[in-house]
């Protein structure tokens, strides 16, 4: 029994197929998981997926590399997903040119407060210096977020986790946290989700709604422009 | 559908581009979505006619990508995995500092929006009630 599993495994393993079934389908069972508890923000489907794939793969031993070859093309869709948030910013237009100000205000207050107290509080509970230069960028969309760790001495597949669990946790507190403090306007909660939990927290909110979509993509968009220039300039005052 | 799908690898590619030539440290994506987003304010702005802005199986297609944007990062959550071991050393600042740092960001930056933005008027579909007893199942 157990040879001729091993028999049908071990080519299977080496195919992208079986990592991509695997990936989609945890995927699904996250969404039936979080349907069965009532459409509750705390069963993230992104989160429940993301550790049973993880189970899998430890437990058969295989290497990130190996899963990562199959479940690419599942990661090469968050290009055109990316591309495919300029359509509600485009339809929002207007109302994103009438609160410009306030957007540019908020989007530097929440990039910096991102930033400096990612750093500070690894610093502050003994952190090396490494963990808190990968934490510095975790806020921005992952792409952007590899890509600035790389930059200033970070570790790029940490941050790269950092920045996905820091959209979920956005995703999952963010809603709730605002509307304990009285923010209660589709425009802000989807500024502070694309600026403070980058895609994960954004796709949340733009799945209930399009102007929180239009100003969630906005969010990702500048903070991922702020940060890539800001953060090398803010580490030359920490040496 | 597969027109809305080339204009979106389309645009990704011209941020590839544009960030090759003028070596800008923001990932093509990104260019990419403004790019896009310009496009299409442009096309509503002088309309050609009979030409829609938005073509229904180009909206359905990214409101097809967007409704399912969470799948996509899975992958790349899943490389935690191979950081295990930074994990273990350092795992009480990497938590701390993930929730404070992530719950501080959403609340300034929501915060400072709320406080200097107009207010809209009541009919305006910007304010939502309250929650929903049951929301709609997000990605």
């Amino acid at each position: 029994m157990n040879r001729a599993l091993q028999h049908l495994w071990t080519p299977l393993a080496a195919t992208p197929l079986l990592w991509l079934a695997l990936t989609v389908a945890a995927y699904v069972a996250g969404q039936m998981i979080q349907r069965a508890v009532r459409g509750s923000a705390l069963a993230s489907p992104v989160l429940i997926a993301i550790v049973l794939v993880a189970c899998v793969v430890l437990a058969t031993g295989t290497s990130y590399q190996t899963y990562f070859a199959g479940a690419q093309f599942i990661n090469f869709l968050l290009g055109p997903a990316t591309i495919a948030l300029a359509v509600p910013l485009a339809k929002n237009l207007s109302l994103i040119r009438s609160n410009f100000h306030s957007i540019c205000l908020a989007l530097l207050a929440g990039s910096m407060t991102s930033i400096v107290s990612g750093v500070a509080i690894v610093w502050l509970l003994g952190g090396s210096r490494t963990v808190a230069l990968s934490m510095a960028p975790k806020a921005v969309t992952t792409p952007i977020a590899v890509a600035v760790s790389e930059q200033i001495g970070g570790v790029p597949a940490l941050t790269a986790a950092l920045a996905i669990l820091g959209g979920i946790v956005a995703a999952v507190v963010g809603q709730q946290l605002l509307h304990g403090l009285r923010v209660k306007d589709w425009r802000a909660h989807g500024l502070a989700a694309g600026v403070a939990g980058s895609g994960v927290a954004a796709a949340q909110v733009a799945s209930r709604n399009e102007l929180g979509a239009a100003f969630a993509a906005l969010g990702i968009g500048l903070n991922g422009l702020l940060t890539a220039l800001l953060l090398p300039a803010l580490l030359l005052l920490w040496r | 559908m597969l027109i809305a799908f080339l204009t979106l690898i389309g645009c990704q590619l011209a941020g590839e581009m544009a960030r090759a030539a003028f070596a800008l440290p923001i990932p093509g994506p990104v260019i990419g979505m403004f790019l896009l987003a310009a496009a299409l304010a442009l096309r509503s702005r002088y309309p050609k006619a009979g030409e829609r802005t938005f073509d229904d199986a180009f909206e359905r297609t990214a409101e097809t990508l967007i409704a399912n944007m969470g799948l996509l990062f899975v992958p790349a959550g899943v490389g935690i995995i191979a950081e295990a071991g930074l994990l273990r050393q350092e795992w009480l600042p990497i938590l701390v500092a993930l929730f404070g740092s992530t719950v501080l960001g959403v609340a300034v930056t929501g915060l400072v929006m709320h406080w200097t933005m107009q207010p809209r008027k009541p009919q305006a579909d910007t304010a939502f009630g309250p929650i929903p007893a049951r929301p709609r199942i997000q990605p």
